[in-house]
């Protein structure tokens, strides 16, 4: 009966990311006997560097996704964020803090946008956002005139992702900013989503909509609040991304939401909805980002790296099947 | 009993999408009293409830609390009033734990109301449940509880709005008899604390034991309110359904020197099922009786090879047959009809006609795969006018049909794939009485005409009224035989208890 009470990050099925946290480490010793180069300081900075922005959309997507949604507009939306900080920053020479806000406030209106669809208008989640993220992508092309937005007077901005806030206390560890931004985003979002209202009332939208409903819960603005926050954390993400390149890139963005919501889905959430840690969805960014790059080291060719990740993806869904069977 | 009455509706109409479903309806609950709402389904007693627990709007009539006049125009609007309804599908959140469930919504908050307070949270649950005397964890996570705990997590919920009225709609549909007893503990405890219950049941024995008045409702309108005690069933079932049921049961077949159809020797699967043997002749129907979770539907599964079995024998027609899957048992002629019609036995967005053939497909495919919708309309209006299925076409959605209709519709199914060993998981739960007598016939001729019938029932009465035959199971075996003329109800629970 006196089971401790789960730790923040842990909660609530800490079995289920044992098994994710294996296959990574089981991936990482594989990588490490297959190449010297695996395990070089230098390699490990890139690994950390190339999840911090698939693992931000997909901290965004795992509350949507807890609530038994679906956002397909997470990378065109973190593009927009991007273009429209550079509008703040490079077009209207705003401060560093309005563009940071314009990302993120921008996020959070276009996830309500999203949000409001689903909830007033009925319309459901896979087109609602289907239709959010291609219209997100003319919209970022038509306000930067389909030409990149570059930063170069800002100088700060760039400092966001590529500077060490860490590298400077601890010259041994030059940790890029991103990959703090990362635990940063992280630990709040499992602390709303484990010990929040918003988190709370996510997992039960997730769980049973209609008891929800029928328990005098305002439904339609808890799910525009999900949305909401899913936006304003694509908007983090969309300038981790623009400080890294030092530019707001107007065509990318799209497939980049396939990636995050593969992370979810690897890391043990159930696109059925009520179940799912951020703990779990880190660990499943991570999963990706090693498996890329321990195979770029191998040397294989860029088309088979992509057939690997489709089998990975299979395998982590089928074994949480036969996990879940089994008890 | 001269107090004020605590809910008083007067003059109750409503209509969806122009079809009238209560027309001058009325209903009077006192406080501590527990009064049963009983009709046929479609009788509107849901109708009525969900408008006093503020789910639909009014279209007429006026709803007085303690003698005031309210509008209840949502269920929070109602909650507020302290009106809590447990419906009978429970409305709640499996992944959360029983606390979280009970609070959803009202959560105590801590960090500036932005966070949930949970150490605060499970304290009341478990101040609750203490009140209940109920013995529960509050963390555990409600999809973990048996279907008696969830029910009981529910009343939890409504006990924590200081409810002064609380609505159960059929409560006793999915609980065995101990599960009942502790059911009705809690509901005296409430009553002697004054809260008002309603109390919606198709089951006749448990109004002499719990309630106090009885309202009957039939097509929408109030028939009226009689005592529960000193009211005789028949009084109460002709107001029902308008007519006297002719339902005395015929003395069984004498079916024992038919041939045997099926056998089943020494099935085992895990701690449901252990060692369980029996034959079922030709023309026979087979009652199998015992509290829930005795194992009677796992054997049924298991036979039908829906679960995997780990050691046993099974003889159809005297052949020893290897069922492994649904397809290797339809395929030798047995059928099974789910408890759970809506999950397991029927399409209920698609139309008659496809849900009669789903199992026989391929007999209605011609050259090219193309269906042969002809034939396939004139199978499904055969069973249709067969079974006499209510339905304004083969063309209509499931859904839209009654519970007694959609049971048919399964029925049928298993008819047109030719099985003659039929496997029924309590084919009259959730179904009015007038569609009972009605499924009951069916077996009859089911039975007269040589399909070879399982009949899995949790209703005593049912099994008795029946059963050729009955199988008792307890904890997974079987504990007893018993001829239909030698069985009792004392007899049957006497079995179902052994331990």
């Amino acid at each position: 009966m006196d089971k401790p009470s789960p730790s923040l990050l842990f909660a609530p099925a800490t079995r289920q990311k044992l098994l994710a946290f294996a296959s990574l480490l089981a991936l990482m010793v594989f990588f490490s006997a297959a190449s010297p180069n695996f395990l070089q300081a230098d390699n490990l900075v890139s690994i950390l560097q190339a999840t911090a922005v698939n693992g931000v959309l997909a901290i965004a997507c795992t509350f949507v996704i807890v609530s038994a949604g679906i956002d397909l507009s997470v990378g065109t939306l973190m593009t927009f964020c991007a273009v429209m900080a550079g509008v703040f920053l490079t077009q209207w020479g705003l401060p560093l803090w309005a563009g940071v806000a314009a990302a993120i406030g921008f996020g959070a209106l276009c996830g309500a946008v999203s949000g409001l669809l689903i909830a007033k208008l009925k319309v459901p989640p896979f087109i609602a956002t289907l239709g959010m993220m291609m219209l997100l992508k003319g919209l970022s092309l038509v306000i930067s005139g389909t030409k990149p937005i570059y930063f170069n007077d800002t100088p700060g901005f760039s400092a966001i992702s590529q500077d060490s806030l860490i590298g400077e206390l601890l010259p041994a560890l030059p940790i890029p900013n991103a990959v703090l931004i990362l635990f940063v985003v992280a630990l709040a979002a499992a602390v709303a989503l484990n010990k929040s209202l918003l988190g709370r009332y996510a997992f039960a939208l997730g769980s049973n909509e209609e008891a929800v409903r029928l328990s005098g819960v305002n439904v339609d603005l808890w799910k525009v609040a999900v949305y909401s926050v899913s936006g304003g954390i694509c908007g983090i993400a969309g300038l981790l991304i623009a400080s890294r390149l030092n530019s707001a890139q107007p065509a990318l963005g799209q497939g980049y939401e396939l990636d995050a919501i593969a992370a979810v889905v690897i890391g043990g959430t159930s696109l059925s909805g009520g179940t799912g840690t951020i703990l779990g969805t880190i660990i499943g960014a991570f999963i990706m980002s090693v498996l890329t790059n321990g195979l770029r080291i191998m040397s294989v060719a860029q088309e088979w790296q992509t057939v690997v990740t489709g089998v990975i993806i299979i395998l982590a869904v089928y074994t949480d099947i036969l996990r879940r069977r089994r008890a | 009993m001269s107090a004020q009455p605590v809910v008083e509706m007067r003059g109750i109409g409503k209509s969806f999408n122009g079809v009238r479903a209560l027309g001058d309806c009325r209903f009077e609950l006192l406080p501590g009293e527990v009064h049963a709402l009983m009709g046929e389904n479609g009788a509107g007693k849901s109708t009525m409830m969900k408008l006093l627990a503020g789910i639909y709007p009014m279209d007429a009539g006026e709803i007085l609390l303690a003698g005031q006049p309210v509008q209840l125009g949502s269920p929070r609007a109602a909650q507020q009033q302290g009106i809590a309804i447990i419906h009978q599908e429970l409305n709640l959140m499996n992944h959360l734990s029983a606390a979280q469930n009970i609070f959803i919504g009202r959560e105590p908050r801590s960090g500036f109301g932005l966070l949930v307070d949970e150490a605060a949270l499970n304290r009341q649950a478990a101040q609750i449940f203490e009140r209940m005397n109920l013995a529960l964890d509050p963390r555990t996570p409600v999809g973990r509880l048996t279907v008696a705990k969830q029910q009981m997590v529910e009343i939890a919920k409504a006990l924590s709005f200081e409810s002064r009225v609380l609505i159960m709609d059929e409560p006793t549909a999915a609980l065995n008899t101990t599960e009942t007893a502790e059911l009705f503990r809690i509901i005296r405890q409430l009553k002697a604390q004054g809260v008002g219950i309603v109390y919606i049941s198709h089951k006749m024995d448990e109004l002499q034991q719990i309630a106090d008045r009885v309202t009957v409702m039939r097509d929408g309108q109030t028939i009226g309110t009689v005592p529960a005690a000193g009211t005789p069933m028949d009084t109460i079932i002709t107001m029902m359904v308008g007519r006297r049921l002719a339902d005395a049961p015929a003395a069984p077949p004498d079916t024992s020197r038919n041939p045997v159809v099926l056998q089943v020797q020494g099935l085992r699967r895990g701690k449901a099922v252990r060692d369980v043997s029996f034959t079922l002749r030709r023309g026979e129907i087979l009652g199998f009786a015992g509290l829930m979770g005795a194992g009677r539907t796992e054997v049924a599964r298991a036979v039908f090879g829906a679960d995997a079995i780990e050691a046993g024998e099974i003889r159809v027609r005297g052949e020893p047959v290897k069922i492994r899957s649904p397809k290797d048992a339809v395929a030798h002629g047995i059928g099974y009809l789910s408890e759970d019609r809506k999950q397991f036995g029927l399409a209920t967005g698609l139309d008659v006609e496809t849900n009669v053939a789903l199992a026989s497909m391929r007999r209605f495919t011609g050259a090219g795969g193309l269906l042969d919708e002809a034939a396939l309309r004139r199978a499904a209006q055969g069973y249709v006018a067969r079974l006499s299925i209510k339905t304004p076409s083969v063309h209509q959605q499931v859904r839209l049909l009654s519970g007694g209709n959609q049971q048919k519709i399964v029925i049928a199914k298993w008819l047109l794939r030719d099985c003659d060993i039929l496997f029924f998981d309590e084919p009259t739960r959730g179904i009015d009485i007038g569609a009972k007598s009605e499924i009951y016939k069916l077996l009859d001729e089911l039975a007269a005409q040589g399909k070879a019938i399982v009949m899995i029932s949790s209703e005593l009465p049912e099994v008795l009224r029946m059963s050729h035959r009955i199988l008792v199971m307890c904890e997974g075996r079987v504990t007893g035989e018993l001829p239909a003329r030698e069985a009792t109800q004392e007899k049957i629970m006497q079995l179902a208890t052994q331990r």
